[in-house]
């Protein structure tokens, strides 16, 4: 389902560098680290045993055996025999941060950015790099039709969230748009729906009215429309620059989700889709992508009564992008990789598992030609563990973001984070000096 | 079940092999869950026809009598014990008044709610932890009030409680109490403070000391007048059945040490987040703790919890089990064993993972004479797995409850 040649961007990049290395007279080649003797599973190629991971700066400069990686002078080296290598974690659904959208006032809110709202010094982005992950979908809730922009983050260490967005091409931060049907949405009190085919129609007139201003935009001219920050985010919608992230559940409520696509042509990621077996047909047939979760046990709500876990295993079976997130706190972002094992117990592939908690979710974010690998030019977003990754027994021992550590296990302040203990509900910076276990 | 076992024995002689023939389960690492905790290679038990083990072995002391159903298994365990839920009463909908028995918030202290009378075992997700290897629970009323009610302790394929006595292991087997904001009244109702809970626990367990005393001074032939609140708690200060008292704080964890010390009952501690502080208290009162799950979310009262805590209990010496506790939201139940899982990447042996969902679960829970162990004369409750029970990746691949194939679907 990835379109390969996304993936041989960053092959031009590789040689670049390496003809620069040729080119000779360059100065010491200051700010490499290579990382060596691990396993190393890069996901998007066969798994390496003894393998070198040179990173430059912020990237990946090359990846390898040992022996054909050539590792240049003055390189720090960094042994990691017994270890395994495996690319940071990219979750395509989390609400960490405390993060917010629209209020009460309306079902419909797509002028609401909930970078807006994000605290970055949170506990629970401590724990989230605790946990692999490297680059986040920030989402406000499902209680609304459309509750706001979503945050594209990388967790980089910083203080402020624009440290952390990810960036378009015109330098604004990267994001989705947040919606929801079925359950959640339907509240039947101040705007909001009561039914499904209110819902349906709520969001349909809003998308008809954003195809208006677009028209109206279009034609410019000398009386352009008032500046409209909901509809200026639609019409990002409607052009493909901003993709929906659609909470739904049921099956008749899935293929609502399908049906609007197709009248509105926006880009659409199915997020949780419980029943995403019951119409895995119609969901492959449609060409979307799904963003699942994996729960310990079906219910909670009658609209997870029936959710699968192979719901993994028959949307592979159909060649449908699929991605896992935590939904954070749903599932805490430091027990993510355990995704990767329930999908498999439960039919998936390895193969695709792991590309589930990577490459597939980096997909869904228009950033796999930065991450979600560990490929050369890719952006050295890397986690180390101790073992294989869908392992329950195995720990994550570092993380690292765009070739920055930001998670060491053997750091005491970080361990707090990574297994609990008295202050680890507490900002880090706020009462940082003064935990003790 | 009666007439089940009827027709197996009509059916013996006639077609040996059948569904309902004696079971024998083989397996390449069969955890007896006995002595030093290791497993057997190549182990067999053999089920008896009274739904109890007959033998367990390896293969050359043990062999397999003709006519016994060979179920064969990588690995095999006692059946698991989830030492503290809520299954069968907060069901898979969560819809109130549909389907969530686990907590009546009318008043803060009830402890003649039976647990029994509120368990529905034909909800999905008895059936949903019964097929992943779980054959007895304990569970009941739900941490969140006062004193919520009563629990028990049951297998997992029981459908209906039609006699208590037969159906469960326990009909009544602690009540359940919550020390904290957890346990608060709501809505201005008391208790709506530490020390009014505590004053509250205290002013009912007086009044149970009063009609205790009472009962006792009865003259043969008289009887007490029913009262199905003190009497329910004259079993706790009886020593018959203990309090369970959910505390995640610190404080709230010496406040039931207090009260046990005050009182003189059997405490069993819940959830327990921030028990690594009292390590040493609670060795000293003999406490056992049903560790909370530890992926239960570190929010509210949970804020200090850590993963260690089970590693940390048993380095410390304290008797403890795993469980999979309440759940308000998704997932509607944990799974026990994922739980203990866990606590092994968090510094817990393998081996004492294990027990904490089979052997020393059924002795914290005082069932160690009829599950959690396979020993000759104990009940033949089993897990069958195609790999380490305790990795997300091994499936259960079958599931024996009295001597009985009740599950082999492969989840």
């Amino acid at each position: 389902m990835f379109s390969s040649l996304r993936y041989l961007a960053p092959l031009a990049t590789l040689v670049a560098i390496a003809v620069a290395s040729l080119g000779g007279g360059q100065e010491t080649p200051s700010g490499l680290t290579a990382y060596v003797g691990a396993h190393i599973i890069p996901v998007t190629a066969p798994e390496i045993e003894d393998g070198v991971l040179l990173v430059k700066g912020e990237t990946i400069a090359a990846v390898g055996k040992r022996g054909e990686v050539v590792i240049p002078e003055g390189a720090e080296v960094i042994d990691l025999k017994g270890k395994v290598l495996f690319p940071g974690l990219v979750c395509t659904h989390s609400h960490i941060g405390k993060v917010q959208g629209g209020d009460g006032s309306s079902p419909i809110q797509p002028g609401v950015r909930v970078l807006d709202s994000i605290d970055v010094l949170d506990s629970t982005f401590e724990k989230a790099r605790a946990g692999g992950i490297t680059m986040a979908n920030l989402m406000s809730g499902s209680g609304h039709l459309l509750s706001g922009q979503t945050a594209y983050l990388k967790l980089r260490d910083g203080k402020t969230i624009e440290d952390l967005a990810v960036r378009n091409e015109d330098g604004s931060m990267a994001g989705g748009i947040k919606m929801a049907n079925g359950t959640n949405s339907i509240r039947g009190s101040g705007g909001s729906p009561g039914t499904r085919g209110k819902s349906a129609a709520l969001v349909r007139a809003q998308f008809i009215k954003a195809q208006r201003y677009r028209e109206k935009m279009a034609k410019g001219g000398d009386d352009p429309p008032e500046r409209d920050l909901a509809m200026e985010a639609l019409v990002e919608v409607l052009e493909g620059k901003r993709v929906v992230h659609h909470h739904t559940h049921r099956h008749d409520d899935i293929i609502t989700v399908l049906r609007l696509k197709k009248e509105f042509g926006f880009k659409v990621v199915l997020h949780h889709v419980s029943e995403a077996w019951k119409v895995a047909d119609e969901i492959a047939e449609a060409g979307v992508s799904c963003s699942i979760i994996y729960l310990d046990s079906p219910g909670g709500k009658l609209e997870a009564r029936d959710l699968e876990w192979k719901n993994g295993a028959e949307l592979e079976k159909r060649g449908v992008l699929t991605a896992f997130h935590t939904d954070d706190p749903i599932n805490d972002s430091r027990w993510f990789l355990r995704s990767a094992g329930l999908a498999v117990r439960s039919g998936m592939s390895r193969q695709k598992a792991l590309e589930a908690v990577t490459i597939a979710g980096a997909e869904m974010m228009d950033q796999a030609g930065q991450t979600g690998s560990l490929t050369a030019g890719k952006k050295a977003d890397f986690i180390v563990l101790n073992g294989d990754p869908l392992s329950i027994y195995t720990r994550i021992l570092e993380t690292h973001v765009e070739g920055k550590k930001v998670f060491d296990l053997d750091n005491p302040e970080d361990k707090l984070w990574a297994e609990g203990g008295f202050g680890a509900g507490h900002r880090r910076r706020v009462s940082g000096c003064c935990f003790t276990k | 079940m009666k007439a089940t076992s009827l027709l197996a024995v009509l059916l013996l002689p006639l077609c040996p092999a059948s569904a309902h023939a004696q079971v024998a389960v083989q397996a390449e690492m069969l955890y007896p869950m006995t002595g030093d905790l290791r497993p057997i290679e190549n182990g067999v038990v053999l089920c008896g026809k009274n739904g109890r083990i007959e033998k367990v072995g390896p293969p050359g002391e043990v062999p397999i009598p003709e006519g016994y159903r060979i179920l064969k298994a990588k690995v095999a365990t006692p059946g698991f014990i989830d030492a503290h839920a809520t299954v069968g009463l907060s069901g898979i909908l969560n819809i109130d008044r549909q389907d969530q028995e686990q907590l009546e918030k009318s008043a803060p202290i009830q402890p003649e709610l039976r647990a029994i009378d509120a368990y529905n075992g034909r909800d999905p997700l008895v059936k949903w932890v019964r097929e992943l290897g779980i054959t007895t629970v304990h569970t009941g009323h739900a941490p969140g009030a006062l004193m919520a009610g009563q629990t028990m302790i049951l297998k997992t394929n029981v459908t209906a409680i039609t006699n208590a006595e037969k159906d469960t292991l326990r009909p009544f087997a602690m009540v359940a109490g919550t020390l904290g904001p957890d346990g608060f009244g709501g809505g201005g109702k008391s208790p709506g403070s530490r020390a009014k809970s505590l004053a509250m626990l205290r002013e009912q367990l007086f009044k149970v000391q009063g009609h205790v005393r009472k009962r006792k001074k009865l003259e043969e032939g008289e009887t007490a007048e029913p009262d199905l609140r003190l009497d329910a708690l004259a079993e706790v200060l009886e020593g018959k059945v203990p309090l369970l008292i959910t505390a995640q704080r610190h404080h709230d964890i010496a406040a039931a040490l207090r009260l046990q010390k005050e009182f003189g009952f059997r405490l069993v501690l819940d959830g327990a987040s921030e028990a690594y502080l009292l390590l040493e208290e609670i060795k000293k009162a003999g406490v056992p703790v049903l560790v909370h799950p530890t992926m239960a979310r570190p929010y509210g009262e949970r804020e200090n919890m850590t993963f260690t805590l089970a590693a940390r209990l048993h380095a410390a010496g304290i008797p403890f089990a795993f469980q999979s506790g309440y759940e308000g939201y998704v997932p509607k139940t944990r799974v026990v064993h994922f739980e203990a899982a866990l606590a092994v990447a968090y510094g817990l042996p393998h081996e004492i993972a294990l027990a904490g969902c089979t052997s020393a679960a059924a002795r914290l829970l005082g069932i160690a004479d009829r599950v959690g162990s396979l020993q000759p004369g104990l009940e033949a409750d089993l897990a069958l797995f195609d790999g380490d029970p305790l990795e997300t990746v091994t499936h259960c691949t079958g599931v024996v409850i009295n001597g009985v194939v009740v599950s082999e679907e492969v989840k």
